[in-house]
Parts: structure tokens; C-alpha cells; sequence
């Protein structure tokens, strides 16, 4: 068998392990099984981006060509992706153990089968080539994270869980019927083949209605401004584990599709006939700054993180509003980095949790002695976060700001610049606190947490610098995949 | 006396390494006091002996450079000392163990927390400096121009009061906010017009852009460079004066604001280049600018009742000397920018060990306090008398020295301007600094102090006294660093 062959195990592996799952008793056995799915995953998805780089690589299910069949396409955008939510994932499961038994206490068998799904969910969106298919993955992960954010401890769980889930089903929704117009007008679901036939009914209006719903639903998926609101509810409220998958995984799906929709399915240039880069640089920039504002305003570390990442999302926005190959190579960058950044920083609030069980910032207080490991793991993942050099959010800041200053958006500019200070603003906070706070009186001794919270959270911290230094699989898969959807190059 | 053992490159990794390697060292040492400050001071030692082997390599022009890695294509972390780097890398090291010496005086003095982290942060800030000193291109540069920025914040709120607090947001803000606003974009500016940005001699931006826009970029560096304290990019300095007073010595007298000017005499010299720049037409109200922080800064300074605010006030204006200096764009200012980068360094360290012995000895703070200080504290006071002269400008001092050169390049360009500045602060610092003088050595104190003090501990006196001597020394013996800055200028033309 070739990689290619292989390549869809890595969607079908957690999928056909989720029941196997749910069955399995105890606790051990449980995640045993999904750290094997998920390591399977991983490999093979490691395993299938070098060959995707060169050329795109495809796989027609029950050997039915496409357009009939469904088709799993890769290339270096997805292949990218692909090797990201599953190395998240692959790091994610060792470091959820301990969390998922404190917070998790009974029926650990269903909760894991659920983040296989959501898991595998996320993996099908990513390498499908089929738009309808994207939809039934879409809804297979949104299910299960539904799910999965109501088992968190805090009263505000189930709300926060019902708010993402009618806001997830609307954007879903929305999707679909984007997807179902563009069947109307084209009478395929293949998205190679939709985008060979869109340019004959471009000038209609049905295409540009789908158009729009498919922009909206996935803006509501991928929580772009002002699109977020049930984000913060959503990464708060959900059990520490989960918000770190969250957070590094699910909205950079969403941008994925987002992208793979607007380049390779509707083209450049009908997305330059639509009001697409003022959809985005103007929402995007928005974003940034309210979004930073509202960070500074949050009181637990865990909003705070979560206005964060909307923030963050803004930054990517504005990115592929630029319609050109420095700008989608920032956008594709900063998906992947902030991904580690997002997920080192969760996971550092996820061991406060687990020994304070409170994220609130004034108790961060004197942790800087007592959990030194993970507060110093915190400041690191946080210079990634502000954009120091040698770290990756530094490049992600470099070719962002590279593309807007030679596109000459010096509005942009500004925009990311400002978002910068007020990130150090709102992470200065917990910083300031843990360092240069002395512990509340009367508090117990706060131990540091294990190795099995150390060793994956540093795994990521440690990534960022690396990331920082040699960007070849950053950056130079990004540049590639830029080039791709732009439909240039080789 | 260079003893060739080492190829230029390895010496200049070893110039980044040694002081990481001296922090981690200290960290590991912390236990054991004793041990711990030998090993800063060998550390420190060993640097300032690596820095004198570039000497040769540098003005025989083979240069010492070094390639590490390339995080963007076509843009590497890549270092090439050059003469005026090579000063700064020789001030700097040389200061760093003078001021370990009277460090161990002062936190032992004063029996300071957390001194390990105190020491480990010290060396990393040294780290920093040495990579702004040696940088090779812009993107290098920036690196460690952050790495002096973050590893300085937990040393300036080393004590962790609310002051110390409240001083680290102002730092770390003003810093940030101008390096990530400003700076940043500039870089990346300069690299999207010029697809490179190595420090070349004669400038990269000659022809690739227009002089309004390079006018635009210039003032974005100047500004964007917040440690050279241009106002009203200065509040941090002041708020910085929280911090213990041998990191106000070093870092805020020499490292932190050096490589700040540092950064803009090379920006000068080597991105824009000298005859690009005369060519574009507002530079001249960057000059006002600097000209205006230097007579603004001192007059504020007039009004301060705490001794290390008014230095720092001072050290504001002294900055904006050598920025002034850089950009009046003669050669003989050039070369006074480099001198008094070297020069002030010398006399405002002195002042600072002064204010910390002062305060170690008779904890005291405000310049109101000083009466008849001179008798008890007479090496003190008079390391205190020479500083100060050579901050008016007053032969024999190391000021005279680069004031010589700076008013020589106003005259070489015609720039009146520049000498109305120099003669209007001469008279300031005249009238802040001598007051302090003449009432410490000729008034009688206001009451005789419960516990009677006589000078601090033996390593301040020692090191105040040898930085005193330097600054007198400097006027003598300036020779060397001025043919290494002349150097400089040969090569960038």
C-alpha cells in the first residue's frame, strides 16, 4: 500500500476507535486506546505532508472517481493542517490524564469516544475534497464538542454548551445551504470539479448567495468578529483538556474551509468581484481590538485566553484579506503557531486549575514560586504570544506585517501593532501577579504539577522557539500552500 | 594584546554565550554566595578578555562575522562586529565587572532579596547588550534589542513593591509599545524596500526609496528606538529608577540606553548612510527633536529632589547628545557620537555607584539630604565632583573630550543650531550638577546622624573610584577608541 492509501486512516482510525471507546471500562483502557488512534493518526499524517507538498495527493473512496466519488484530497494546506490537529491532539491526550479523572470523575469511556470524534471530525473536514462531506464532518465534530464542553465543572457549562451549539448549527446550517445553491447551479459537490464549472454561472445570483452563506456560516464556525460571542463561554466553561484542543484545533479548521472555499473553489477573482478583503481586513481588524480590549477586562485566566484567540482569529482574517502570496503565507503561519502558542498557554491554566481548581487572575498570585515549572512554561508561551523574536508568534507578526507593509496597508500596520501592546497588557497581568505577587495569606502550599502536565506543555513551549528559529516546515509548507491556493507556482 | 587563539567567529559566539553561560552558572551557584559572585565576576572577566581579542581582527579590517540561522528566507541571524560595536562590546564588558565588583558591595550592603535572580538576570541583560553590540543586520538586532527589554523588567521590579510595580508597567510599556509599534515596522519596512538588512557601509536604502517616505522611516526609527529616551519617548527611564541602584548604574547608565543610541548611530551610518540622509529633507526636524529633549530633559531635571531621578533626567539628556550628534551628519560629529557614547558611560556610571554608595552608607535619597556629605564620604563625593564635570563638559574629563568633537561637527556642517543646544545645556548641567558639589563638601550637615557613617563598603568605594579615575584618564588616553571610530567612518564611505 502507498501513503495514499494510508491517508485515510487517519479520519477512520479515531472514528471506527470512538465506540470501541465508549464501551471500553475503566479508566486506563479508555485513553490507552485513543493515545493509540490518535498516535496512528499522527504518524501517517506526518507521513503523507512531504509527498502532499510536491503534489497534491488524492484518494477516491470504494474506488468511485470523483466527481461520483467522494474524494480526499491533500496538498500543503491541508497536509499542514492534517499534521497539526493531530500532533495537537497526539500532545493534548498524555497531557488531558490527570485533568479528565479530576474533572471527569465517572464514564470516562464516553468522554473520550467523544473527543475521538470530534477529533476525527476535525480531520475529515480538513483532508475531504467533497463539500458535502466537509458538512457531515463539520457536524460530527460540532456534535461531539458540544458534548463535550457541557461535561465541564462550572455551573456556566450547560449554557455555555447550548449557546455553542445553536450558534454551531446556525453556522453549519448556513454552510449548507451555500453548499446546496452551489449544487443547484453547478449539479456537483466535488470541489475540484464546482470550481471548474463556477466560472460559467459566476454572474448569478444564486452563486453569490451562496457565497455569502458560506462566508457567514463559516464566520460564525471560526468565530471572526463580531461572530464570537459564544467563544468565550465555550473555552471557559469546557473542561481544561478540551479547551486546549479547542483553542489550537477547531477554529483554524474552520479558516481552513474558509479558505479552501473562497481559492480553490470560487477563485480569486470572484472572490475579488464580492466585497471579500473589506469583509475580512475591516472585521479582522475589529476584532483584534475589541477583542484585546475585552481581554484586558476578563477576570479568569481562561476568558481571558479565549477573547484571546479571537483576537488572534482577527490576525489570520486580516491575513487572508490580503489577496496575495505574503498574505496567505501569514494567514497559513500564524494558524499553525498560534496553535502552539494557544495550546502551551491553556495548558499551563489547565494545571492552575487542576491544583487551585480557580483561574481567576488575582490567584495567580505567588505561583511563580510555588508551580515555577509552569509559570515560567506561561511567560514563554506568552513572549511567543506578544511576538518576541526567536519565538514563532515573531514570525507570524514578520510576514504578517511584511505583506501589509508591501501591499502599503499601513492602517493594518497599526492595527497589529496595537494588538501586540495590548496583548502585553492583558498577559502582563498574569504575569505581574505570578511573579511579583505574594501569595494570598492563609492559602495551602501549592504543589507543582507532574510530568504528565510538564512534559506536553513544554513539548509545545519549547516548540515555539523552535518554530521561531527554523521555519522551514512553517514557512516553507506556508509559502507552498499559499501558492497552491492561489493556483500559482509550480 | 591580542593572543590570535580563536577565529574572529568563534569569538564572537563566544562574546553572545559567555554571559548565558554565566547566568546559568549563577543560578546553579546560588546556594553558595561566595562562589556565585566569583563566578560572576570571572564570567565578566572573561567576556571583557574575549572582547579584546576582536580589537585586531575589527580595525585590520578582516572583520569577525557569523552566520546562525536564517528563521526567513533570505534573512539570518547573522553577527558582524564593526569598530563602533566593537567599542560598545568593550565598554560594556569592561563596566559589566566594574559594576559586579561594586554590585556585591551593594546587595550585601544592604542585605538585598533574591540576589541569585538578581545576578542571573544581570548576565542576561549583559547577553542582550553584547548581541545589540554585534548584530549584523536589523532582524539580529531586534532580537536582542528584546532580549535587553524583557530581561531587564524582572531587575528594575527586583524589590516588588507597588513602586517597583507600578515602574515595571511604565518600563516595559513605553519599551514595548515603541519597539512593537515602531520599531518592528521599520525593520520590516526597510526589508521589504531593500530585500536585505545587513548593516552595510554607505547605507542599503540609497535609491530604493523616496526621501518623504525615508523621511517617514527615519523618525519611525528614532522614535521606534525607545531606549535611546528621544522625548517623548523617555517616561520609561525615570520609572526605571526604582530598580536597585547598580542596575540603574549599568543598565540604565550604559547597556540599555547605549544600545539604544547605539542602534541609532548605526541605523545613521549604515542603513541610511551619511549622504543618503543629507539628501532627505525633514531630517532637520529630527535634529529639533533631539535638540529640544536635550535642553528639556535638563531643565526638568533642575526641578528633581531625588538624586537618581534627576541622573536619570540627565542621562535623558545626554542620550539625545549623541542622537543629535548622529544626525547632524558631519564626520567629525559621527565620530563625537562614539566618543560620548564611551565618555558619558564612564562619568554617569561613576554618578550612580555615587548615589548607591550614599544610600547604602547613609540612606539617603534626595539631593536636600547632601549637606556636608563630602566629609564623611570624601572618595564618594569627589568620584561625585568628576563625574559631574565631565558631564558639564569640563576639561580634564572624558565630556570635554566628545563635546570637542560634536561642536567640530556642527561647525563642519554649518549647524548652528546644534551649538545653541550644547552651550544652553553646558550652562544647565552646570546648574544642577555643581550645587551638589559645593553643598556636600562646603555646607555643614543639618544634624549629625544617629549612627554616624563614614564610606560604603570597600567594593563600591573601589569601583566608583576606578570609574572616576577612567573618566580623567579618558581625556588623556582617548587615542585608541577615537582611531576605532574613525575606522568606522573609513569604512562607511
Amino acid at each position: 500500500m502507498s501513503i495514499v492509501d494510508w491517508m485515510p486512516f487517519s479520519v477512520l482510525l479515531p472514528l471506527i476507535a470512538a465506540p470501541v471507546c465508549a464501551l471500553l471500562p475503566g479508566r486506563m483502557l479508555p485513553w490507552l486506546l485513543t493515545l493509540i488512534a490518535v498516535l496512528a493518526s499522527a504518524v501517517i499524517s506526518a507521513l503523507v505532508l512531504p509527498q502532499a507538498v510536491q503534489a497534491p495527493l488524492s484518494y477516491h473512496f470504494g474506488n468511485w472517481p470523483p466527481p461520483i466519488g467522494i474524494e480526499y484530497r491533500v496538498d500543503a494546506v491541508n497536509g499542514l493542517l492534517a499534521l497539526l490537529i493531530s500532533m495537537m491532539a497526539l500532545v493534548i491526550v498524555p497531557w488531558m490524564r490527570q485533568s479528565v479523572n479530576q474533572e471527569v470523575p465517572q464514564r470516562q469511556g464516553p468522554f473520550y469516544a467523544l473527543f475521538l470524534l470530534a477529533m476525527s471530525g476535525l480531520m475529515g473536514i480538513t483532508l475531504t475534497g467533497d463539500a458535502f462531506n466537509v458538512f457531515v464532518f463539520l457536524e460530527i465534530s460540532s456534535l461531539s464538542t458540544y458534548a463535550l464542553v457541557a461535561h465541564g465543572t462550572r455551573r456556566g457549562a450547560l449554557l455555555s454548551a447550548f449557546r455553542y451549539l445553536i450558534m454551531g448549527t446556525l453556522g453549519a446550517t448556513f454552510y449548507l445551504i451555500g453548499v446546496g445553491l452551489l449544487y443547484i447551479m453547478t449539479g456537483t459537490l466535488n470541489m475540484a470539479d464546482m470550481a471548474e464549472r463556477i466560472p460559467e454561472v459566476a454572474d448569478t445570483r444564486a452563486v453569490r448567495a451562496a457565497f455569502v452563506f458560506i462566508m457567514v456560516g463559516l464566520g460564525l464556525k471560526l468565530a471572526l468578529f463580531p461572530l464570537h460571542r459564544w467563544l468565550p463561554g465555550a473555552y471557559s466553561n469546557a473542561p481544561s483538556a478540551i479547551t486546549v484542543f479547542l483553542a489550537a484545533t477547531a477554529t483554524k479548521v474552520a479558516v481552513y474551509v474558509m479558505l479552501r472555499m473562497v481559492f480553490s473553489v470560487f477563485g480569486v477573482e470572484f472572490a475579488l468581484s464580492m466585497p471579500y478583503e473589506e469583509f475580512f481586513l475591516v472585521l479582522g481588524g475589529i476584532g483584534i481590538l475589541y477583542a484585546s480590549v475585552q481581554a484586558i477586562g476578563q477576570r479568569t485566566a481562561k476568558r481571558m485566553l479565549a477573547y484571546s484567540s479571537v483576537a488572534q482569529i482577527g490576525y489570520i482574517a486580516l491575513a487572508v484579506g490580503f489577496v496575495s502570496i505574503d498574505g496567505l503565507t501569514a494567514g497559513l503561519v500564524h494558524l499553525f503557531n498560534h496553535a502552539l502558542m494557544k495550546g502551551a498557554l491553556f495548558m499551563a491554566v489547565g494545571a492552575v486549575v487542576y491544583r487551585l481548581g480557580s483561574n481567576r487572575i488575582e490567584d495567580f498570585a505567588g505561583l511563580g514560586r510555588e508551580m515555577p515549572w509552569t509559570m515560567l512554561g506561561f511567560t514563554l508561551a506568552t513572549l511567543s504570544m506578544i511576538g518576541v523574536p526567536l519565538t514563532a508568534g515573531f514570525i507570524s507578526k514578520w510576514v504578517l506585517l511584511q505583506a501589509a507593509i508591501a501591499d502599503g496597508h499601513w492602517i493594518v500596520v497599526g492595527v497589529v501593532a496595537v494588538g501586540s501592546m495590548l496583548a502585553v497588557v492583558y498577559l502582563g497581568r498574569i504575569i505581574e501577579a505570578a511573579y511579583l505577587r505574594p501569595a494570598p495569606e492563609g492559602r495551602a502550599p501549592v504543589r507543582e504539577v507532574g510530568l504528565w502536565f510538564q512534559l506536553p506543555m513544554w513539548v509545545l513551549v519549547l516548540a515555539n522557539f523552535w518554530f521561531g528559529i527554523d521555519t522551514s516546515l512553517t514557512l516553507g509548507t506556508a509559502t507552498r500552500g499559499a501558492e497552491v491556493l492561489l493556483g500559482v507556482g509550480p | 594584546m591580542n593572543l590570535g587563539l580563536l577565529a574572529p567567529g568563534t569569538l564572537v559566539a563566544l562574546l553572545i554565550l559567555t554571559p548565558l553561560i554565566g547566568a546559568l552558572l549563577v543560578s546553579l551557584t546560588g546556594r553558595w554566595p561566595n562562589l556565585r559572585e566569583t563566578v560572576t565576576l570571572l564570567t565578566a572577566a572573561t567576556l571583557f578578555g574575549l572582547a579584546t581579542q576582536l580589537i585586531d581582527p575589527v580595525v585590520n579590517g578582516d572583520g569577525a562575522s557569523l552566520v546562525v540561522a536564517e528563521p526567513i528566507p533570505g534573512l539570518s541571524i547573522a553577527f558582524d562586529v564593526e569598530p563602533l560595536g566593537l567599542v560598545f562590546s568593550l565598554l560594556a564588558s569592561l563596566l559589566w565587572f566594574v559594576t559586579s565588583v561594586y554590585a556585591i558591595g551593594y546587595v550585601r550592603g544592604i542585605k538585598e532579596q533574591r540576589q541569585t535572580s538578581f545576578f542571573a538576570f544581570f548576565a542576561i541583560a549583559i547577553c542582550g547588550a553584547m548581541g545589540v553590540a554585534t548584530a549584523g543586520n536589523l532582524l539580529t538586532l531586534f532580537i536582542f534589542y528584546e532580549v535587553l527589554t524583557l530581561s531587564t523588567w524582572p531587575l528594575v521590579t527586583h524589590k516588588r513593591t507597588g513602586a517597583a510595580r507600578a515602574g515595571g508597567r511604565t518600563y516595559l510599556g513605553v519599551l514595548m509599545v515603541t519597539s512593537i509599534g515602531l520599531l518592528l515596522p521599520a525593520i520590516i519596512w526597510t526589508w521589504v524596500v531593500a530585500g536585505t538588512t545587513d548593516f552595510t557601509p554607505g547605507g542599503i536604502l540609497i535609491g530604493r526609496i523616496n526621501p518623504t517616505a525615508a523621511a517617514i522611516l527615519l523618525t519611525m526609527f528614532v522614535l521606534g528606538v525607545g531606549k535611546a529616551a528621544v522625548m517623548p519617548m523617555h517616561r520609561w527611564l525615570p520609572a526605571a529608577m526604582v530598580a536597585p541602584t547598580p542596575v540603574s548604574a549599568l543598565l540604565h547608565a550604559v547597556a540599555v540606553v547605549k544600545a539604544g543610541v547605539f542602534t541609532i548611530t548605526k541605523v545613521v551610518i549604515y542603513i541610511f548612510g551619511i549622504d543618503f540622509l543629507a539628501a532627505v529633507p525633514m531630517e532637520k526636524y529630527l535634529v529639533y527633536l533631539a535638540g529640544f529633549t536635550v535642553v528639556a530633559a535638563s531643565i526638568v531635571a533642575l526641578k528633581q529632589v531625588e538624586l537618581k531621578r534627576m541622573l536619570a533626567y540627565s542621562t535623558i539628556s545626554q542620550l539625545s547628545y549623541i542622537v543629535l550628534a548622529a544626525l547632524v551628519l558631519a564626520p567629525m560629529a559621527e565620530i563625537g557620537a562614539g566618543v560620548h557614547i564611551v565618555a558619558h558611560a564612564f562619568g554617569k556610571i561613576t554618578l550612580f555607584f555615587c548615589a548607591g554608595a550614599i544610600y547604602v552608607a547613609a540612606k539617603k535619597t534626595r539631593i536636600d539630604q547632601l549637606r556636608g556629605i563630602g566629609h564623611r564620604m570624601p572618595w564618594t563625593m569627589m568620584a561625585f565632583a568628576i563625574a559631574a564635570l565631565s558631564m558639564i563638559g569640563v576639561p580634564p574629563t572624558a565630556g570635554f573630550v566628545s563635546k570637542w568633537y560634536i561642536i567640530g561637527g556642527a561647525f563642519q556642517a554649518d549647524n548652528y543650531f546644534v551649538l545653541a543646544v550644547l552651550m544652553v545645556s553646558t550652562g544647565l548641567n552646570a546648574a544642577y550638577f555643581l550645587p551638589i558639589v559645593f553643598r556636600a563638601f562646603f555646607r555643614r550637615e543639618d544634624h549629625v546622624p544617629e549612627q554616624p557613617h563614614g564610606e560604603a563598603p570597600w567594593p563600591m568605594v573601589a569601583a566608583l573610584t576606578f570609574t572616576a579615575a577612567a573618566t580623567i584618564l579618558f581625556f588623556i588616553f582617548n587615542a585608541p577608541v577615537i582611531d576605532i571610530e574613525a575606522r568606522m567612518l573609513e569604512v562607511a564611505r
